[in-house]
């Protein structure tokens, strides 16, 4: 097939089938240079992002919420055209029609909609629940078929921020496929997958699968229908670069209108975008200021998508992320880099447009990138403290070099590979559950087998781990389950039609686990085996504390005798995972990721036998235990890359914090040092790294004067947020991490 | 042979070029007044390591390191256990880990000259200028080190030239003049660094209940930092 729009492109594979990769390869400039070339923002761009500003602030102003659409149900064509500054505005689209004004979206369920909407001082409009009446949503299906061992799970968070209320996202549609095809021909291929299935056997999976295909072609069209309520029509391929990223941005706008995910990512752009970039500045079309004007106008619109949650969800997660994931960098397959000026450009936004935590810039990191790339990502960070880096060496291996990250940590090949996202258990609170013979104490909830409290003056390490496994096992099994039952009523009652539509129609499915307290339960199992660990019962005979005598190896100081039990625990629970088949025959997946939900999980669990208080927050992600490091920055780095990415395929996340007097005398050391550290930590073949280069005194001063750091960003676990956004109880628990520092 | 360790930092990013693994030796013979380990001074203190084991730990480490970094061993003063150290160092280049030192150059015998072959960089803490304030702040003669500058000379080996900048002992341009001077004179010198006072080292003082001998100088201001630095640099 050729297309007019495709001139001065390499022919090949792409044009005869739905292949991105192929197209990329073929046509993309790698590019090896410094950032010298890049351009600052227009006055154009300065006003427009001078306008969201004051909109930000409003938002603020307004409790977190400027504005709730509550009469419409939020879908791809169900509001007028929206625009910040219409004739200013170079990438148009908004999820509703005026920016930062939120939509309801009831398919993942109604419950958490209301309370939303109560919450800020809105009501649910009654056409809305009049509709939904007669509907059954996803929450709804769920809580149908949860049996009462599922409830008690939740209901006691060893399992925890399951995706049963809402959406669940970390699904990335290949947006990119719009801006090559068009929409027309991604309909005729959908059709052909379809009318393949006739004269076949039709049993449960191809009968779902044809009515899939079928809601995956009408929501092609209704894309189509809203581009052109924006003036656009998108049934052909795009003929430039603004088509190109307005195209691309259209559909990723239709899934978050259509969706409200909790992470909705946006895959992998900028060096996509950069083949027609090139394209335009060399037939003298677009100049470098207006090209960086392109991604910047793109950026402010990413800047702007929010979702209606409840006070609950943003305190969790400090404010309202979307995630919006894309991956720059990374090396290709034949041993060019994927980096582009378009790599650098879109880091440039940071600059252009001030820090943000919005969109979540993740840099796939290889030691074979251009180091002048390098420097620039370790200067932006130092800078901004708004990108993370993700272990190319580790996943190109396995996914090849046409991946992207969902969420945070989530590596999928795009548009081939989809992920059943599935929140976390909380492992501290089974050790303890599981030494209390299956009972919670925080809750005062009988979970598990019922066996009798653990017996003697002192903890036995054996006899803890041999009862550790019983619970592992069995709260493995309810796990799977629990995940089963979710996806199966998501995709019956909440499926993703457009981003779906932007999948191949044969995907590959990953079941995302995940683990929560790892460190701590390192560092309770190492002192339980090393130290003396006497526990203390309450009246009914429940262990409620633990008094720990003599010394024992923490995790976070490079010592095998602990470390090596964090990863063994990972191991473990993969490996029992995969005995209970999953949906749609997924992968079971397993990650060490908590968000900033760390501070909650602290607040549900109990005393633990490494020190720890009762209701004290547990560490991020796969952190060691603030402030347990005793060997400087390089020992508690290599303690986490010990965590296995075989066992943890949905991510490792690190969060590093570092002064920048810690770090070297000037920008120059600083920038080269960052290199060194990053080179260093994934060579140790480790999976990811959220970096801050900041002073504790500076989160002080924000934590005591809000309003004056309106934009301070840090990277919290996976991603990053405004400071301010945080909850007090995070800011206290953010401040009191480890820094490394110089003495 | 063993060595006598205060505590070990797996990130350097100050003590020498590029990232480093930064052993710590315990005891000193000298009592500088701005010192910022007086946890180091006490001969008896810290743990006993074998080389060996030093080297292994430094190994995890190498992957960091990129052309630049390695180990530096500082104190404390390493020249007091400077057998163990030359043992260290000698592992170290055998595992190709580059060499560094951080000494106040007080102390010159067969057994540091012997060090010395195996160091690839010394980081030569000039306290003064001259023999008064030496003999006042520090303990020692101001002649002792020049010696040791002068055979870091003869033999060529890099110097990174340091001196920490203390408000109303050497803030001024003379002292400036006379580091310049020795820089001058002793090519080895490639690299001058100033650093300035600090005193978040007063919680250690406070721990350890000795007084912190210069705990009523203030920290220098940043354009005095900004001035001195433009002065040697010129």
């Amino acid at each position: 097939m050729k297309h007019e729009n495709w001139n001065g492109f390499v022919a090949g594979e792409w044009q005869n089938e739905i292949n991105v990769r192929n197209f990329i390869q073929l046509n993309y400039k790698e590019y090896l240079g410094d950032s010298s070339f890049l351009a600052e923002a227009t006055e154009r761009t300065n006003s427009l992002m001078k306008k969201l500003e004051s909109l930000f602030a409003l938002e603020r102003q307004f409790g977190g919420v400027l504005d709730i659409d509550t009469a419409t149900v939020s879908s791809l064509t169900s509001y007028s055209p929206g625009y910040i500054d219409k004739n200013n505005e170079i990438i148009v689209g908004l999820q509703t029609n005026r920016p930062l004004k939120r939509g309801v979206n009831p398919f993942g369920g109604m419950r958490m909609v209301k309370q939303a909407c109560e919450a800020y001082g809105y009501k649910l409009g009654k056409k809305v629940e009049e509709e939904f009446r007669f509907r059954t949503t996803h929450n709804d299906g769920v809580f149908r078929a949860y049996t009462d061992e599922m409830r008690q799970a939740r209901k006691c968070h060893v399992i925890t921020g399951l995706p049963d209320a809402y959406g669940r996202g970390r699904i990335i549609g290949d947006y990119r496929r719009v801006a090559l095809y068009g929409v027309d021909k991604l309909i005729e291929e959908k059709k052909k997958d379809k009318s393949k299935l006739a004269g076949g056997f039709f049993n449960t999976e191809a009968i779902r699968l044809d009515e899939e295909l079928y809601r995956q072609i009408a929501f092609l069209g209704y894309l189509k229908e809203m581009a052109e309520m924006y003036g656009y029509d998108i049934s052909e391929p795009a003929k430039n670069a603004k088509e190109a990223v307005q195209w691309t941005y259209f559909a990723y706008l239709a899934a978050i209108k259509e969706q409200n995910g909790a992470a909705m990512s946006l895959g992998r752009v900028s060096t996509f975008f950069d083949i027609y970039f090139e394209r335009d500045l060399a037939n003298g079309t677009l100049t470098e200021a207006e090209v960086q004007e392109i991604i910047d106008d793109f950026v402010m619109k990413l800047r702007c998508a929010r979702h209606l949650r409840t006070p609950e969800y943003n305190e969790l997660f400090g404010g309202d992320p979307m995630w919006i994931t894309e991956a720059v960098g990374g090396m290709g397959e034949d041993g060019r880099t994927l980096v582009t000026k378009s790599s650098f450009r879109i880091l440039n936004t940071l600059y252009t447009l001030g820090s943000s935590p919005e969109p979540n810039l993740t840099i796939l990191w290889s030691n074979s990138l251009p180091e002048n790339f390098k420097k620039f990502c370790a200067k932006v960070s130092a800078d901004t403290d708004s990108i993370q880096y993700e272990n190319d060496d580790v996943m190109r291996p396995i996914y090849g070099d046409d991946y992207a990250i969902a969420c945070c940590v989530s590596a999928m090949k795009v548009g081939k590979q989809m992920q059943f996202f599935g929140a976390r258990c909380n492992l501290a609170k089974l050790l303890l559950i599981a030494i209390n013979g299956g009972y919670d104490t925080t809750s005062g909830i009988k979970i598990g087998p019922q066996m009798p409290v653990l017996d003697g003056e002192k903890l036995d390490f054996d006899e803890v781990m041999e009862r550790y496994d019983v619970y592992i096992k069995w709260l493995s099994n309810l796990y799977v389950n629990t995940m089963n039952i979710i996806h199966y009523m998501h995709d019956k009652y909440a499926y993703e039609k457009i981003q779906m539509a932007l999948h191949d129609t044969d995907v590959e499915r990953f079941m995302a686990f995940g683990i929560a307290g790892l460190s701590v339960v390192a560092d309770s199992l190492s002192a339980i085996k090393y130290a003396n660990v006497a526990p203390v019962k309450n009246e009914s005979g429940y262990i409620i504390d633990f008094v720990t005598t003599g010394d024992f190896p923490k995790y976070g100081n490079d010592d095998d005798r602990v470390d090596l039990i964090a990863k063994d625990m990972t191991h473990k629970v993969i490996t029992e995972l995969r005995k209970t088949p999953a949906y749609r025959k997924a992968i079971h997946t397993l990650s060490v990721l908590t968000i900033t939900s760390n501070v909650m999980y602290g607040k549900n669990t109990g005393a633990t036998p490494d020190g720890r208080k009762a209701f004290a927050p547990f560490a991020p992600g796969a952190n060691p235990m603030h402030n347990r490091e005793e060997n400087g920055a390089l020992a508690s780095l290599n303690s986490v890359a010990k965590i296995s990415y075989d066992d943890c395929r949905d991510g490792v996340s690190n969060t590093f914090s570092i002064t920048p007097e810690a770090l070297g005398r000037d920008e120059d050391e600083r920038v080269s040092n960052l290199v060194s550290i990053l080179d260093g930590y994934f060579a140790k073949k480790a999976h990811h790294i959220n970096v801050n280069v900041l002073n504790r005194e500076t989160l002080m001063k924000a934590y005591e004067n809000p309003e004056a750091y309106p934009n301070l960003t840090i990277r919290v676990s996976g991603y990053a947020v405004n400071f301010n956004k945080l909850s007090r109880e995070q800011q206290r628990e953010v401040i009191s991490r480890t820094f490394h520092e110089a003495m | 042979m063993k060595g006598y360790i205060n505590s070990f930092q797996s990130l350097g990013a100050l003590d020498g070029p590029g990232i480093r693994f930064v052993v710590f030796m315990q005891g000193c013979n000298l009592r500088c007044g701005c010192c910022h380990n007086p946890d180091t001074w006490d001969y008896s203190g810290g743990k006993e390591f074998s080389a060996s084991e030093i080297v292994g730990k430094a190994k995890r480490y190498k992957e960091y390191f990129g052309k630049d970094g390695g180990i530096t061993v500082s104190g404390g003063e390493p020249l007091l256990q400077a057998e163990f150290v030359y043992e260290l160092f000698q592992l170290c280049k055998a595992e190709g880990i580059n060499t560094c030192l951080d000494t106040s150059g007080s102390i010159m015998d067969d057994s540091v000259r012997k060090l010395l072959t195996v160091t690839d960089r010394v980081l030569l803490d000039i306290k003064y200028t001259n023999e008064n304030d030496y003999q006042k702040h520090v303990g020692c003669s101001y002649t002792s080190v020049l010696e040791f500058l002068d055979f870091l000379n003869k033999n060529q080996i890099p110097v990174t030239l340091r001196q920490v900048i203390i408000p109303t002992l050497n803030d001024n341009e003379e002292n400036i003049a006379l580091l310049k001077a020795l820089k001058e004179s002793n090519t080895c010198i490639d690299k001058t660094e100033l650093l300035p006072f600090k005193k978040i080292c007063q919680v250690k003082y406070d721990k350890l209940k000795i007084e912190f001998p210069f705990s009523a100088i203030p920290e220098p201001k940043a354009d005095t930092m900004d001035k001195l630095n433009n002065l040697i640099n010129i």
